[in-house]
């Protein structure tokens, strides 16, 4: 199982847009995934609405966890979207 | 209501009285906003779990594909975006999951989408308000998932392949997002008043329509009607003939309007002028269109609604670039965001409150968020170096002298050099002569105004009477407003809905207003009915109005 922690990097939070694109990144992914916020209980990354119940703000830590044949590099690839503000006008 | 007569079933069956908001003529045939889908009340007995659960799944396939499908053909700005969200969760996994559990339970499919849908909501509303609007989304894709399934028509504002007028309970803001003028002739609602979303949507497309035409709920589905905007009323059992006829003669009198040209003034050479509403930067174009002098009010919601977060200066500046380069150097005042009440904002931080219309709404909105606005005079500076247009800036419901200064100043200091005032709240227009000290101009925004001199709720079509432009109380605080305008040397407009009615805009210069502005369909009869009275007329006129009487 590998395992990766992420600080959320945009300004409003795994909200919205910001938690519609991680969505769609994890959707593009070859295996499945799980986010926490905190020791919370895992839920199924593709899950729009459970990605919102989370209710992850800027500065939170999430955890991503995958399982399988290019795990690290999907991990990877998502906890870029996590990090990144989405917000930033620059 | 009673009445004395005697009923006359065969007359009266033939016409349906409203408030006509927005004038013109059209006929064609009903289509009705389909209502939510009604759930059967008892469970049948017989269940095949497999089937079922494949139902369920197909229509919530087709949800999303006929949502992802509106998203990739949709014009109207940030539409793609809610769209694609509201199909993001129709085609959420856990959902899925949540509607074959209750299938498992024997429950029916669209009463286990029903379900599903019901425990996320809960959810999702547990969260408090950043989630609620997500909320709208699930409850949409909930209603077109069990409309598919029961074989009910599907909610929301119909598709149809010819023109149609659009009857309805009432329309919302997001309802907008799916309405396409090119096929929508005309709008009758059942509820909604003269300032009502339904009513301004109208006019900004120049649509005849009717509100608060309480016996609209009896028109069927394709039954043909004629639309009568100016006169509120609906006209049904008519002949196709008489449909193309009433079309064709109003076609011809909107080629007559369309020759009306030049700049405002009276039959004595008083100049005002006409000046567009416009709610995106598309509608810059009309202006050219139906010649008037500019912008008096572009509202810049629309550029905010439906977004979980406010938009950045980049994306505002390219907006705003487009519309005053659409000005082809004339003059656009743009009124900064005006949220709260009927139009919340989840980034806005807006809990619930109980009375939202005396709340945090318009300018006070900055007080808890001063970067929205920030950004948005930043983004209006930076637009206006970018064009020749004579960009002014205004706050929605400023309500003190304290208040205009802030505004002001701040916009002078953002390098915007021309800043006023919205007069939408009773104390400013009492006190329109300290706001000048501050304020560059005025422009009052008869809607508000109405609402908060009469306490009379705009969207309450009950209460359509006492929200009359024509109310002398309002036209007194109007006065007030140009008056002081007139001492100062500066400029009073007019921007709210009773700037479009030709008879009232003889009496608002009469009062000394200086300027008029108005969806762009109602500038040449505006144009045409100040061509017909002197300036002195125009004074008469407002004596008569503020004494209670008005002419008939």
């Amino acid at each position: 199982m590998a395992l990766r922690e992420v600080v959320v990097g945009s300004r409003v939070g795994l909200h919205a847009r910001p938690a519609a694109l991680f969505v769609k990144a994890v959707a593009e992914q070859p295996v499945k995934m799980t986010i926490r916020k905190g020791d919370g209980a895992p839920v199924d990354a593709r899950s729009i609405l459970r990605v919102l119940a989370l209710g992850a703000k800027n500065g939170d830590t999430v955890v991503l966890e995958a399982d399988g044949d290019g795990a690290d590099e999907a991990l990877e690839a998502v906890a870029r979207v996590v990090a990144e503000d989405h917000d930033d006008p620059a | 209501m009673t009445t004395v007569d005697g009923p006359q079933p065969a007359l009266a069956a033939q016409t349906l009285q409203g408030i006509g908001v927005c004038p013109g003529v059209a006929a064609g045939p009903v289509a009705l906003m389909g209502p939510r889908p009604q759930l059967p009340a008892g469970l049948p007995d017989v269940v095949d779990g497999e089937a079922d659960a494949e139902a369920a799944m197909a229509a919530l396939i087709l949800t999303a594909e006929d949502l992802e499908r509106r998203a990739a053909a949709t014009a109207i700005p940030g539409a793609a975006e809610v769209l694609e969200a509201t199909a993001m969760i129709a085609r959420d996994p856990s959902l899925e999951e949540a509607i074959r559990s209750a299938i498992a339970d024997s429950v029916p499919p669209a009463c286990a989408v029903d379900r599903a849908v019901e425990g996320f909501r809960t959810m999702l509303l547990d969260l408090g308000g950043y989630m609620a609007e997500r909320v709208n989304d699930l409850d949409d894709v909930r209603d077109r998932t069990v409309a598919r399934l029961l074989g009910q028509p599907m909610p929301g504002v119909p598709e149809r392949d010819a023109p149609f007028v659009l009857v309805a309970d009432d329309l919302a803001p997001a309802d907008t997002v799916s309405l396409d003028p090119e096929r929508v002739i005309a709008l009758v609602t059942v509820r909604g008043g003269p300032t009502s979303h339904t009513a301004i949507l109208a006019r900004s497309l120049g649509l005849p329509a009717i509100v608060a035409c309480s016996e609209a709920g009896s028109l069927r589905e394709g039954e043909l009607i004629e639309v009568d905007g100016g006169a509120g009323r609906v006209r049904r059992g008519i002949t196709p003939d008489e449909a193309s006829d009433a079309n064709r003669r109003e076609g011809l009198r909107r080629a007559a309007r369309a020759a009306s040209r030049g700049p405002g003034r009276t039959a004595d050479g008083h100049p005002v002028a006409l000046l567009c509403n416009i709610g995106s930067a598309a509608g810059a174009a009309e202006v050219a269109v139906v010649d008037a002098e500019g912008v008096g009010l572009f509202r810049t919601e629309f550029l905010y609604l439906d977004r979980q977060d406010a938009p950045s200066v980049d994306e505002q500046v390219a907006l705003y670039t487009a519309a005053f380069e659409a000005m082809g150097g004339r003059k656009i005042v743009v009124r900064t965001l005006d949220a709260g009440a009927d139009k919340p904002l989840p980034f806005l931080d807006q809990e619930g409150e109980p009375n939202p219309a005396l709340g945090m709404r318009g300018l006070r909105t900055s007080r808890r968020s001063p970067h929205v606005l920030a950004d948005q005079l930043a983004a209006l500076a930076a637009a206006q170096q970018a064009t020749d247009a004579v960009v002014w800036v205004m706050a929605p419901m400023v309500a003190t002298a304290a208040e205009a200064k802030e505004f002001t100043d701040l916009a002078h200091q953002h390098g915007l050099p021309i800043a006023g005032a919205m007069v939408e709240i009773p104390a400013a227009a009492l006190r329109a002569g300290d706001l000048l000290q501050h304020a560059d101009f005025l422009s009052i925004g008869t809607n508000d105004l109405a609402q908060y001199t009469l306490a009379a709720d705009r969207m309450a079509g009950e209460l359509a009477d006492l929200l009359d432009p024509w109310q002398p109380a309002l036209l007194d605080l109007v006065r007030m407003t140009a008056e002081a305008g007139l001492a100062a040397g500066k400029s009073v407009g007019v921007c709210g809905e009773a700037a479009a009615s030709p008879a009232l805009a003889p009496v608002l210069v009469g009062l000394g207003v200086t300027s008029l502005s108005m969806a762009a369909s109602a500038v040449a009869d505006v144009r045409d009915a100040l061509a017909a009275v002197t300036l002195a007329e125009c004074r008469e006129l407002a004596a008569e109005a503020l004494a209670g009487r008005r002419p008939t």
